[in-house]
Parts: structure tokens; sequence; C-alpha cells
């Protein structure tokens, strides 16, 4: 994942516990009431000021001159004079009926969708193995975390090297059973396949701390009493520790998938996308339009970027609407 | 823990090592490729592209690291520059309006929540390709203090979601207390939620520099002509020049990897707290 790293997302204001109320010595009239309840809407949205500012600035701003740039016929001088002409959704149009598109979607739900299945029953079958506690579990388990606290070019720029052709340890390794090696990052059959194993490997840790805690949640006697009645391990993990599981797990795919969707850095590092856009998906080719040339085309940059923000989007507020429910619940 | 839990408890001895045997070995696994750049970046040039590579770094070198004194030490310092200030610029942000949206009721609090989860869903790259047109205009690109508010983006709307949830903690009696004593919203603020939420602070800062310290996609579109780039870059840069040694590269790369041993030896249990907040139900 990309920011594997970002991951946390805590949950929706808690308003309501414990709210700080002015004191209350002399009068209380409704009048006087209402009063102080406008007063602490001021003072409230006071301390928001700052950061609804912030938001406006360089969340929203950015993003409009993000759609912006979509919409006009931008080029390195009207770039900087700021007067491209309104093209519509020419660009969109462009940016469907390029070869690149279909590769690059593909790309994108294949990289997707493998890199979160794998981190997903990578993390959960190691969660499962670290919920029995024995000597040093604690330890090995917070050492898995290395790989995701890594600055993503320390570790893509390390499997870089791994899966060097000539000198790369994978294919000596790959040799030295008598397999042939492989050309990794240079042949347009393996390429992807060499960034999502590279991601998965930063992705599990994510996977492995969140399942871990979610299944701190599953009472211990519903094991006690399945193993009492005969059930066998694999059994009680999937009639019992898998179903429990199953909101943490749609939270944590959700979560994954929106993540991995943007993932950029480790594939740009390794491959820059290619040999010829083998492992191209929307984010980098985004990138690619926009800055990986001479010429930078930004309104197709912008184009396929507000694509990839829409679909984040949409699997985004899935997520938010899961946990709002599981919270309500 | 009931009384049912004897029976396994009495499980034989050594069925347990065996399980601490195999937890090292999955451990050693996943930490092979850290290993692994620890090895190279010991590693001599002549012995670089020897089949196979060396395991163990036996006749080992330090010139890389002589390189990074060299040739990193700006970039490093580039990179604790901006990582400090996007953590003062965005506790600064965060901390009164986690305080508000967990104490202060503000009507339309909750859409705000809202558009911070959104905005934590939008790719680093949109935002580098709207923020590059935004600095072009106003002459920011190549510069730190830019290159702060960029990085600030990745963690504000995180920061802010840890604030309340941690702030929406503290008991309203107390701050009742502390007005009723004559406190304003500001000295409550500042000399009650402020100290009581320390492990929040902890939490969000530690997330916070990780992340501006460890960002390449802003580096890369927004200061990459600059004269202070950060040590991503740095990395970058020499593998784009010098494909040869890796040594250095590597040396390079562990380097940028303290800040994150550190936060892990000395910050761990902040680390699992700021993983699982909010992303499972408690």
């Amino acid at each position: 994942m990309d920011d594997t790293a970002r991951m946390a997302q805590a949950l929706p204001a808690e308003t309501g516990r414990g709210t700080v109320a002015a004191p209350v010595p002399v009068a209380s009239g409704a009048a006087e009431r209402r009063r102080r309840r406008r007063a602490q809407q001021w003072t409230a949205w006071g301390f928001l000021a700052p950061v609804v500012l912030y938001l406006a600035a360089f969340y929203a701003y950015p993003l409009y001159r993000n759609l912006d740039l979509s919409l006009r016929d931008y080029t390195v001088r009207s770039f900087v004079q700021g007067d491209a002409p309104f093209t519509g959704v020419q660009n969109y149009a462009d940016v469907l009926h390029d070869p690149t598109f279909w590769p690059a979607l593909a790309h994108t739900v294949i990289f997707t969708a493998v890199s979160l299945l794998s981190q997903y029953s990578i993390g959960l079958a190691l969660a499962v193995f670290f919920t029995q506690h024995f000597p040093l579990s604690a330890t090995l388990r917070a050492l898995f975390l290395v790989p995701w606290l890594l600055p993503l070019i320390v570790s893509a720029s390390t499997w870089s090297w791994m899966l060097n052709s000539e000198s790369g340890i994978v294919n000596a390794a790959l040799r030295g059973v008598g397999l042939g090696g492989v050309n990794w990052l240079t042949s347009p059959t393996w390429s992807l396949v060499a960034v999502i194993v590279a991601n998965i490997w930063i992705g599990v840790p994510f996977n492995l701390v969140v399942l871990y805690s979610g299944l701190q949640a599953v009472p211990d006697s519903l094991h006690e009493a399945a193993a009492l009645d005969g059930a066998g391990a694999w059994q009680r993990f999937w009639r019992i520790t898998f179903p429990l599981l199953r909101p943490v797990s749609a939270i944590t795919l959700l979560l994954g998938l929106v993540y991995t969707l943007k993932v950029f850095d480790i594939i740009w590092i390794m491959t820059k996308g290619g040999p010829s856009d083998s492992s191209t998906t929307f984010a980098t080719w985004s990138y690619r339009l926009g800055f990986g040339n001479l010429l930078p085309r930004f309104g197709p940059g912008a184009a396929v970027g507000n694509l990839l923000v829409l679909i984040a989007l949409v699997f985004g507020l899935i997520h938010i609407r899961v946990q709002r429910k599981q919270y309500a619940s | 823990m009931s009384t049912l839990t004897a029976p396994v408890r009495r499980r034989p001895r050594n069925r347990v090592w065996w399980k601490t045997a195999l937890g090292t070995a999955f451990t050693a696994g996943m930490l092979f490729p850290v290993y692994w750049m620890v090895n190279v970046s010991l590693t001599r040039d002549q012995n670089m592209r020897r089949t196979p590579p060396d395991l163990l770094p036996l006749h080992g070198t330090l010139a890389g690291y002589r390189l990074v004194l060299d040739q990193q030490l700006p970039y490093l310092a580039t990179s604790l520059l901006i990582g400090l200030g996007t953590v003062v610029l965005t506790v600064a942000l965060a901390a009164p309006a986690g305080f508000a949206l967990a104490k202060l009721r503000p009507r339309g609090g909750g859409l705000l929540s809202f558009a911070m989860l959104v905005a934590q869903m939008i790719p680093g790259i949109i935002m580098a390709m709207g923020f590059y047109a935004v600095y072009l205009s106003l002459g920011f690109l190549d510069s730190v203090p830019g290159l702060v508010v960029a990085d600030s983006t990745l963690a504000v709307p995180f920061a802010v979601l840890v604030f309340t949830a941690f702030m929406s903690g503290i008991p309203g009696e107390l701050l009742q207390a502390v007005q009723v004593d004559g406190a304003g919203p500001l000295r409550t603020f500042r000399s009650v939620v402020l100290p009581m939420s320390r492990n929040a602070v902890v939490t969000v800062s530690l997330f916070t520099f990780l992340w501006s310290w460890s960002d390449f996609v802003f580096a890369s579109t927004l200061d990459n002509g600059g004269a202070h780039q950060p040590i991503t870059l740095g990395i970058y840069h020499y593998i784009g020049n010098n494909n040869q040694q890796w040594n250095a590269i590597m040396a390079t790369a562990v380097v940028a990897s303290i800040p994150a041993a550190l936060i892990l030896v000395l910050a761990q249990r902040y680390v699992a707290a700021g993983v699982t907040t909010g992303a499972v139900k408690d």
C-alpha cells in the first residue's frame, strides 16, 4: 500500500459526551441560555477556524486547480500565464482513447486485487499465529512493523537491487535451486509481479496489526466452549473467529483498497511503470503525463488523476458507511 | 481468562518453543530485505556484482557510509527541518480543532469530520499536481516552507481525528470544574486539555514526522530543482545518477531508515495505537 502508511482513520467525532458548558452562577433565563449557546458556537468555530481555512486553501483549492487543469488545454506557456483555452471534457476523451488506458486500468485492478487479498490473508494467518502467546511473541510482532515504517523509497530501492537480473539475491536463489533467473524489472511479463510482491511486503504489517487487535475482541470463552464440544482448531477458526472478525475484515479491506489504489512511489521507483507500460497504473500514468516527460501534459495527467480520485472516493464512501453502521450498532 | 484455560496452559513445553522458533523464522523471512539492505551497504564495489552474492559482509567496507557523510548530510538536514516543521504546523492546526470537535459541540462539526475522512482518501499524486499549479503561480516551488505545507496535508486530517477521539475521553466534569474556577476556553485548552493529551500529541507527532520524512511524491514534484532537497530525493538522484555504487545507495537507505528504527524501539506502543485508531471499533 502507498502510505500503507497512512492508515489510521479515527472514528467520527464523538460529540456530546462531557461538553464544556459555561458555568451557571447567575441568571438562568431562556434568553441567557441562548446567548451562552451562541457564545459557545463562536468559541467552537474559533478553535476550528485555522483548520477550516487550511482545508480550503490546501485541499479544496489544489483540488479545484486540478479539476481546472483537466478541463483546459494547457501547454507549458499557458500554464505559467494562466490563459489556457477551455476545452471541456476533451482531455478525458483523449485519455479514454489513449492506447495506455485499458492496460493501465487492468494493471490498477490486478495490482490492487492481488495486493489486497495477499496482504489480508498473510496478515490474518500471522495475526492468528501471534494470538497464541508464546515466548517472544510480542517482540516478534513488533519487528513485523519494520517494513511498514520504512520510507517507501528505501523499500523500493532495496527490492530493486534484490530483484536485479544479474546481481540480485532473488535470482541467485532461483538459480541455486535449479530454476532460471527472471528479468523481474526489465521484462514486460514480470514487472507487474515484481511491484506487487514488494507492495505485499509493505502492506502485511498493517493488516497484521489491525487484524490482531480485532482478534483480541473475540472472546476466549467461545473458543474454549467450542473446544470442549470437540471442534478442532481449523473448525474453530472458520466457524467462530472468521465470522466474528467480519466487521474488522471489511474495514481493513476497504481501507486497504483506498490506499492501494493510490500506490505510486513503489512502482515509480522500481519500474517507472515500464517496460512499455507493463506495470503502469492510473497513479503512475497520471504522474508520467504531468511530470515524467520533458514536455508535460498537465491536462490529460489531471484527467487521469481525477478518474482515480473518483474510484477512490466511491470505495472511500462505502468504507465510511460500513464504519458508521458498525459504530452505530 | 477463566479456569477453563487451565488445560491450555498445561500444554507440553516443547510445543511452545516450537512456536517461538516458527515465529522467529517468519520474522526473519519478513526482515530479510532489511538485512539485505544493510549487507549491501557494507559490500565492497568489486564484490557487488558477484554471483552468487556474498550472504555476509565478511569483507565489508564503510566506503558507502563515507560517501553518505560526504554527500548526503545536507539532504538529511533538510529532511529533519521539513519533518519538524510539518510536526509543528500539524499539531498547531489539529489540536485546537480536535478540542472543538470533541468538547464544544460546533454546529456542522459532523460535516467537518466527514470532510476530513474524505480528504484522507485523495491520492497524493493528485494533490501534488494541484499544489504544483498553485505553487507555480505563487513562486513557492523548490522551497522548504512550501514542502512543509504540502507534507502537512498527509497528516492534518489524521491528526484531527486522533485528537478528537482522544479528547472525547477527557471527562467533561473536569473541564467544567476548571471553568468554574474562572478559566476561559483558551486557558482550559492550553493548561488542561493539551497537557492531558500528551499521548495524542506524541502519536500525531511521530506519524507526522515519519510521513514527512518519507515523502517522495511531493518532494519529487514540488522540490525537484531546489537548493534544499530532502533525503528521499537524495536517494532517488543516487539511483538515477550512479547506477554502480549500490553500497552508497543502500548506505543512504540505511541512514534514512534511522527515524523509523528509533520510533520502533522507543515508541512502539504509540505506533500500534496510531494504526488501530478508528480502523477498528473498540
